[in-house]
């Protein structure tokens, strides 16, 4: 039941990227499931590129903190949405690929970049292994307060080990811009966005064909109903294990991607406020598909700009202007969910089929 | 099932070849020689305005603080243009709100460079905050005028040539204290109270070139923790009888606090970026506002103590320039009382309108840069100041000064200044000229 969900979020993906359904759904369905992803991921590099190619260098920055806020909400999609655990530490992975990829870059400036993101997927592993081994046998709000700790302890660790870490100071690292051939066609900022999602995208790629694989569906019969799955033969200690690591490396390669373009890891960039706003726009971007990860990541990056902005240009009181990005986004959030309870893309799904009844089948859950 | 997992492990290794392929095969850290930027370019710079612009917590924990900076450089550059400006040009004063957040200081410092196409960056607050938008302001050859930090590393001219420090680093006034607890209290016990980033670092590698024996607690504290009970029972304990405080003025007050409710009353030595008196003095009423101290008033706490400042004090009445600026607050200003705070952004941006006065009428970015490096600075401080070629490191030392109940500012050393190193500490002190011979606006 809860898997058509997901399952309708797919078929949205085929449909956006095929334009004309009727005559090439079926060539393109025939096509294996990962070639489609790629197929889309390739589509989604072609639209940054064009936004950034149309737009200026300052929106290039936002672009690429869409992109790796896009993974680390993704990563959290799969693991909530998909397996069903609550996890509140999620920031507390980003802060630990944002810290293995500024030591990387302070202490091996020789290894490419490629190879730094291999290395923060391989320590986020180990960190989500570690995490997910030991809270495999806790259920909703005992794993979400296991994670919890995670995210308020981990900041203390800059302090503890001030030397390595920098203290509340942080890391600030230099990085290479665009490669000499492309010097002056593209932006440094521009360049980096690009590689931010090259990586997003191939990432999301992989997320998507382990959701529609066997992999996500153990996890969604885990989600429903954990001794019906155990009846069934699903593993359920060993696909949570799975499913807290594979999490865990999306967050932490979002996290090494966000210091790759902001140059800087601090201990207050990864504050427990982080793991609420991600799971809260997780939430309002809708939690049953990867495209809710898309637009819970344009309204964390957006929504409180507008609302700062919104805010001056009302010149409220500075206590006021203090907490209206915070409200602002409550108020979005709690709308979101009274309207819509599957979110932003559950709302324009419906739409879609309020649009296209004769087309779509029974795609609304 | 089994061509489910064959489609992943296939697409894994595609995927794994495609980012190896996309992220060229060059370090990520090895950052090359991006050549010299132009700097004969006239950015922000109209016949009638200049483009300043200034990254400052508006919001935030960190906000109370240090918006007094941006307030006290916002009322100076207006009375500057209602006087007419630089030569006929008004300063446009454009400051954004980071939040004390090194990732938001990252995105405003682009869109001032970026969107509003600013002349030139001026006191951007924080170490942190402004740590990471240096590379990218020399990257871009935006003059980066006078942080507002006293962190070493704005004095690296190889590095960042057009960054220009203007506090007096954290090292260099550490050693002036060190050598004035060796001189005026002679084999007392020293505890250091310090926040443990670059300040309490840079701080004890000042203080250790004079102390030594005589320092018998180390005691540090985070920004994020408001509790200072363990540190100063520790301190207590060790009978340290001097403490020198490497605090923000949140953290002074609380320290102070601390002690007296464990009647333990060292001799208070504040650095200047803690020993703002009007600002301790709020927040010290705030702070014991329903409890039992309630009845005693702030000033108990701070008489006696001892802060090394290189800045003219609003509390001093003989002080022209602390005249001159509350008299100037008082016309132009946002908030009731002038504080030293305020005075930090004041002074700032009066030696940055002398800077564009002494240009001349062309300015680029080139000549605001040789004026800067040959500019013979007198005053509005008194304490030797440097933006020469060699040297981009500001005030090169401190005076000492000493509070006394009733608000009354006594000079007790003169300026000192020195290096941030181990060289010696001269004393040098320069006649500043009074607000009226001082030449900054039309």
């Amino acid at each position: 039941m809860t898997s058509s969900i997901a399952q309708s979020g797919e078929r949205a993906t085929t449909r956006t990227a095929a334009p004309e359904p009727r005559t090439s759904t079926k060539g393109w369905k025939a096509l294996p499931l990962p070639v489609r992803h790629l197929a889309l991921a390739a589509l989604a590099l072609t639209a940054v590129l064009g936004l950034l190619l149309a737009t200026s260098d300052m929106n290039a920055l936002r672009v690429a903190t869409v992109g790796y806020t896009m993974l680390a909400i993704a990563g959290l999609q799969l693991l909530v949405g998909g397996s069903g655990q609550v996890s509140l530490g999620h920031g507390a992975f980003m802060m630990i690929g944002a810290y293995t990829m500024a030591l990387l870059i302070l202490h091996q400036p020789m290894l490419p970049l490629a190879v730094n993101l291999l290395v923060v997927v391989g320590v986020s592993v180990v960190a989500g292994l570690a995490v997910g081994a030991a809270t495999a046998r806790l259920h909703g709000p005992y794993l979400a307060g296991a994670t919890l700790v995670l995210a308020v302890g981990l900041p203390g660790l800059t302090h503890r080990y001030h030397e390595v870490l920098g203290g509340s100071n942080g890391l600030t690292i230099r990085t290479a811009g665009a490669p000499p051939f492309l010097e002056g066609i593209v932006s440094t900022t521009a360049w980096q966005a690009l590689v931010v999602w090259t990586t997003v995208v191939l990432a999301l790629a992989l997320l998507a064909t382990i959701s529609s694989g066997r992999l996500g569906r153990r996890m969604r019969t885990i989600r429903d109903d954990e001794t019906a799955a155990a009846m069934s033969g699903v593993p359920v200690g060993r696909t949570k294990v799975v499913a807290f690591v594979v999490s865990a490396a999306a967050g932490g390669l979002a996290g090494g991607l966000q210091v790759y373009v902001l140059g800087t890891a601090t201990p207050s960039t990864f504050t427990l406020a982080l793991s609420l706003t991600l799971l809260a726009a997780l939430v309002l971007g809708g939690i049953g598909s990867l495209w809710g990860a898309l637009w819970a990541a344009i309204a964390m990056v957006h929504l409180e700009l507008w609302a700062s902005d919104l805010a001056r240009a009302l010149d409220l009181s500075r206590d006021a202007e203090n907490n209206l990005p915070i409200v602002f986004f409550g108020i979005v959030l709690f709308l979101v969910i009274r309207f819509w309870p599957l979110g932003v893309h559950g709302a324009l799904q419906s739409l879609r089929t309020r649009l296209r009844p004769t087309k779509t089948r029974t795609s609304t859950p | 099932m089994l061509r489910g997992r064959r489609g992943i492990t296939g697409t894994a290794a595609v995927l794994t070849a495609l980012a190896l392929a996309a992220t060229a095969c060059t370090g990520a850290g090895e950052v090359g020689d991006n050549g010299a930027v132009d700097l004969d370019v006239s950015t922000g710079v109209t016949d009638d305005s200049v483009i300043i612009g200034s990254h400052q917590p508006q919001t935030g924990p960190a906000a109370p603080g240090y918006l007094p900076v941006s307030q006290g450089a916002r009322a100076m550059f207006d009375h500057i243009n209602a006087q007419g400006g630089i030569h006929g040009r008004e300063i446009d004063y454009r400051v954004e709100d980071d939040g004390y957040d090194p990732a938001t200081t990252i995105d405003v410092t682009r869109q001032l460079v970026m969107e509003d196409e600013i002349f030139a960056m001026l006191g951007g607050l924080g170490t942190p905050t402004h740590g990471g938008v240096i590379d990218f302001l020399n990257e871009e050859g935006v003059p980066d005028i006078f942080p507002s930090s006293g962190a070493l590393a704005w004095n690296n001219p190889e590095e960042h040539p057009l960054t220009y420090g203007w506090q007096t680093d954290y090292t260099k006034e550490a050693k002036v204290q060190g050598q004035y607890i060796t001189e005026n209290f002679p084999d007392q016990d020293v505890g250091y109270l310090y926040q443990n980033d670059d300040i309490g670092e840079d701080s004890q590698a000042g203080l250790d070139q004079y102390l030594d024996e005589e320092v018998v607690a180390r005691e540090h504290y985070e920004s994020e923790v408001t509790d200072l009970s363990a540190q100063i029972a520790e301190l207590e304990r060790s009978g340290a009888e001097v403490v020198v405080c490497s605090c923000i003025p949140a953290f002074t007050a609380l320290g102070m606090l601390e002690a007296a409710s464990i009647d333990y009353d060292p001799q208070w030595v504040v650095a200047s970026i803690g020993g703002d008196t009007q600002t301790l003095q709020a927040l010290l009423s705030e702070f014991t506002e329903d409890t039992d101290a309630e009845d005693v008033p702030a000033d108990a706490f701070l008489d006696g103590t001892i802060i090394s400042t290189y800045m003219p004090r609003v509390e001093d009445d003989e002080d022209e320039w602390g005249q001159f600026f509350t008299a100037i607050y008082e016309e132009y200003g946002e908030t009731e009382t002038i504080t030293n705070t305020h005075v930090f952004g004041m002074m700032q941006a009066v030696m940055f309108a002398e800077v564009l006065m002494a240009n001349g009428e062309d300015l680029t970015r080139q000549s605001l840069i040789d004026t800067l490096e040959s500019h013979e600075w007198n005053g509005p401080s008194n304490v030797p100041f440097a933006s020469s070629d060699g040297d981009h490191g500001g005030h090169e030392g401190v005076f000492m000064v000493q509070y006394q109940e009733g608000g009354q500012i006594d000079v007790i050393q003169d300026p000192r200044v020195t290096d941030r190193e181990g060289g010696e500490i001269e004393e040098v002190s320069v006649e500043p000229l009074s607000p009226e011979e001082m030449v900054f606006h039309d």
